[in-house]
């Protein structure tokens, strides 16, 4: 069965045999085509003992596969001038190539080799479990990372959502080729995939060629995902880092509903008041900083010097995750005051909302982002993947209307409901002397 | 005065009565627009003795003009959905934004508002300075920035411009106020200075004469450039360790100075360093270092032109445990790099690519704007992305082979290591 779209021309959407849906949109401002595979695996698969094995299969999946030898996987693309890359996160792992599009074919068949016949050779896993290890202490190395780690485990005590996708280190210490191979194994089937095409293709055609690449790919046993579901935080939880640095940093998390509530547009539209639109597009859009200079977070911490940035996110999830707001403190300012002026300003939203000319400000914030962040045939096409396999891609479609639709009493409702004293989880790192005294 | 070429990107070049340049392209994925604003004032023009001068103005020149206040500034960016990113490298102050097609005309002229008559109110300055002072704080216990900007310093010593921190430090910062910031702008802004590229959803025709419209008052005269010497290239191995035990890894930071933008060998040096550590993730030291050692997550090389002779910079972040192994890997690769230079294979995968890669960074408005100010900058002319794939294919195995031949040698690299780590030989750090 094949769908068209009408108000998208050279949009199509099917399912081949093996179950592999497919996913063409025609775009035909550049001689270019962007190819993303989308699997449904992400870190909220992953069982205690297991964590990040996710993640490392995923850099297993650039390791060489029956037909496309170890040295050769990275600059099979780069040979058309193409880009290649891929990431893991709490829901999904994907992977994409952009190139000119007379390499179409060669992109369908990396992807049909990555889900169907990946090596996976012992020494290369090796190689992976340091490689990743590195990953992960540079990631510790910066204090703002450290605490959103343990502020989001601390915050989640049941949902798997509580571990970080690169995974605990004692697990990464211990997994084996075989923990990797299998899991590999049990999610890379094409029924649990979705592939999509964006660029200057013609969709009949992209479909044909895909339906050659990948149509002898057998399907697998689809794997039942997690329907956990976080017990009520029934009090405020707190998570304070000692440790040597020269900078502070301050983090409040709540409990957020997921991308398919009714809740989450007005969460958007209140996230944007609080501190200025981020957009949609999690692969994009936080590379742009947000118009956030009469934002109300911005006014209350960075222009009266207690904070040299704030941010918050709120981002599109299967399950619901977090609304996190973050802080760096300046130098002499202190995490009491910074802690302070958050909570007087997320109060002061929760018992009066927002006004009229706020909401506005939020809807014209959001319309903008949501054009920016569609400005690439990649990042077209990574929004029709990402939402595809989180929610389905309706909902991509629907988010100018559905940001739109969103009213003042909606924005206080959820302000109310979501920004409670007794589920939040806020994190302090304390800096200890001895950071940064080697200059 | 207007020009344009013919096939390819050919954007429209306008000279405006009182100097300033206008690049127009017209691009239309979205319904938007790219303005792009370079101004040659960068951080080559800090006083002596007061480095971060060009730094700070970036973060204040956005709050507050002669006929605006900064609140009603940032209400008329964020209504309009609009972060105006300024940002500033050795030698251009860059303010850059995106926004809706139908709000062009209004943005352009706020730009340029801030631009020609930025008022550089007290408190902001002085709200300002707290953010610089924390964020030179945040980067002091940063192993990645602690390595690089020690390498910059002993590349390019004595004070040269490019070896000192862009962000300043925290004494010069203190003695920075209105009136240095103003005598900055007065010194280096001018409209004989300055390059509009605006890239988007909208008629080239019609961007000129907006930019006309807002710039036509602008005045000044348009100085000459800081006159820049290039180092002397480093004649011996040079090594600096700055232990920083609070931290989980490490970072090298190991290079070169090599020549600058304008020189003929270019090209070549652009190839050899893809070989050397950009192709297929890391070219040559990735795949040591990574992939057959498995000792770093990442590790690349740069090569940054410039006006004078720029730096090639390798970097890798490693655990501590392998900090030796990793330096004695990337002076295996340098040695055998200029011992026998590259494949005829790895020249041919590398100019493949830099060709290929072509309309992807000339795909979003962005990208075309960026690539713009670039060819501006260097003087490279209107046609230089239909130029480029035949310059590049020009390019020789030998021509490759004596560029590094030239730039590396592992006898001659300048190394700093900082992170948890220690070593008793190093000499003290300059």
């Amino acid at each position: 069965m094949s769908v068209e779209v009408p108000q998208f021309p050279g949009f199509r959407m099917t399912t081949l045999g093996n179950g592999l849906k497919v996913i063409v949109r025609e775009v035909h401002t550049a001689p270019l085509a962007s190819v993303w595979c989308w699997y449904k695996v992400g870190s909220k698969d992953e069982r205690p003992g297991l964590t990040g094995v996710s993640h490392w299969v995923e850099h297993m999946n650039f390791r060489g596969t029956t037909n496309i030898p170890r040295d050769q996987v990275k600059g099979i693309i780069e040979q058309f001038g193409g880009s290649w890359n891929g990431y893991t996160w709490i829901d999904q792992t994907t992977y994409l190539e952009t190139a000119t599009r007379d390499a179409l074919d060669r992109m369908l068949f990396i992807e049909a080799e990555r889900m169907g016949s990946c090596l996976y050779d012992p020494g290369d896993c090796e190689a992976e479990r340091t490689i990743i290890i590195s990953e992960l202490q540079g990631g510790e190395n910066d204090p703002d990372q450290l605490l959103d780690q343990e502020v989001t485990a601390t915050a989640f005590k049941a949902h798997p959502y509580r571990h970080p996708t690169i995974g605990w280190l004692t697990d990464l210490q211990s997994m084996s080729r075989d923990d990797l191979y299998g899991y590999y194994r049990r999610y890379y089937v094409p029924n649990n995939a979705t592939l999509v095409i964006v660029g200057d293709v013609d969709a009949g055609e992209a479909v044909r060629r895909a339906d050659q690449a990948f149509g002898a790919i057998p399907p697998g046993d689809l794997p039942a995902r997690p329907r956990l579901v976080e017990p009520e935080q029934l009090g405020e939880r707190r998570v304070t880092i000692r440790k040597e640095g020269t900078t502070a940093y301050f983090k409040a998390a709540f409990h957020a509903p997921a991308v398919t509530d009714a809740d989450f547009f007005p969460m958007l539209v209140l996230d944007a008041v609080l501190s200025g639109a981020k957009g949609m597009n999690i692969w994009s859009s936080f590379r742009t900083p947000p118009p956030q200079r009469s934002a109300r977070l911005y006014r209350a911490l960075v222009e009266r010097g207690l904070a040299s940035a704030v941010n918050a996110a709120l981002l599109p999830t299967e399950h619901p995750f977090l609304y996190v707001v973050s802080a760096t403190v300046n130098e002499g300012a202190s995490l009491d005051a910074v802690e302070a002026a958050t909570l007087a300003e997320l109060d002061a939203v929760r018992a009066r909302g927002i006004d009229a000319d706020e909401l506005a400000k939020a809807k014209s914030q959001l319309r903008a982002r949501l054009v920016f962040e569609n400005d690439s045939v990649t990042n077209i096409a990574h929004q029709i993947g990402y939402f595809e396999t989180i929610a389905g891609v309706d909902l991509y479609h629907e988010l100018p209307a559905r940001v739109a639709a969103v009213t003042a009493d909606e924005v206080a409702d959820v302000a109310a409901r979501y920004l409670q004293p007794s589920t939040r989880t806020l994190g302090w790192f304390e800096p200890l002397a001895g950071g940064g005294d080697a200059r | 005065m207007s020009g344009a070429v013919a096939s390819g990107l050919a954007p429209s070049r306008t000279v405006l009565s009182n100097g300033l340049v206008v690049l127009a392209k017209q691009a239309t994925i979205t319904p938007a627009v790219t303005i792009n604003l370079a101004v040659r004032a960068g951080s080559v023009g800090d006083p002596d003795g007061v480095p971060g001068t060009a730094y700070f103005l970036s973060r204040v020149i956005d709050r507050g003009t002669a006929g605006r206040s900064a609140d009603e500034i940032a209400d008329a960016l964020d209504r309009r959905g609009i972060s105006l990113a300024i940002h500033v490298t050795r030698h251009l102050l860059t303010m850059a934004c995106t926004c809706l097609a139908e709000d062009f005309e209004a943005v352009l002229a706020l730009v340029g508002e801030m631009v020609m008559a930025p008022a550089f109110p007290a408190r902001e300055v002085d709200t300002r300075r707290g953010e610089i002072v924390t964020a030179i704080r945040q980067d002091e216990d940063n192993p990645a920035v602690v390595a690089m900007e020690g390498l910059m310093g002993l590349l390019y010593p004595d004070g040269h411009p490019y070896g000192r921190p862009g962000k300043g430090t925290l004494d010069a910062v203190a003695r920075i106020g209105p009136a240095e910031l103003a005598a900055f702008h007065r010194a280096w802004f001018a409209p004989g200075r300055t390059s509009l590229a605006v890239v988007g959803d909208v008629a080239p025709a019609r961007a000129a004469e907006v930019a006309a419209r807002v710039f036509a008052d602008w005045r000044g005269e348009a100085r000459a450039d800081v006159p820049l010497v290039s180092p002397a290239p480093a004649a011996t191995r040079r090594r600096v360790v700055v232990p920083m035990m609070n931290k989980a890894q490490a970072d090298i930071a190991y290079g070169y100075t090599t020549i600058a933008r304008t020189d003929p060998a270019y090209d070549a040096y652009w190839v050899m360093n893809n070989v050397l550590g950009q192709y297929a993730l890391g070219g040559r030291l990735g795949e040591s270092i990574r992939e057959k050692q498995g000792m770093a997550y990442y590790v690349f090389s740069a090569f940054d032109p410039n006006a004078v002779a720029g730096p090639l910079v390798i970097r890798a972040g490693v655990n501590p445990a392998n900090v030796e192994r990793a330096v004695a890997s990337i002076d295996r690769e340098v040695e055998a790099m200029a011992a026998a230079g590259a494949t005829p294979k790895e020249v041919a995968d590398s100019t493949r690519f830099l060709i290929g890669s072509l309309p992807r960074t000339l795909e979003t408005a962005g990208g075309i704007a960026t690539f713009l100010q670039m060819a501006e900058y260097f003087g490279l002319g209107l046609d230089y992305d239909v130029r480029l794939p035949d310059r590049l294919r020009a390019v020789t195995v030998e021509q490759v082979h004596e560029a590094a031949r030239r730039s590396l040698g592992a006898d001659r690299a300048t190394v700093v290591i900082a992170g948890p780590y220690q070593d008793p030989l190093s000499e003290p750090r300059a």
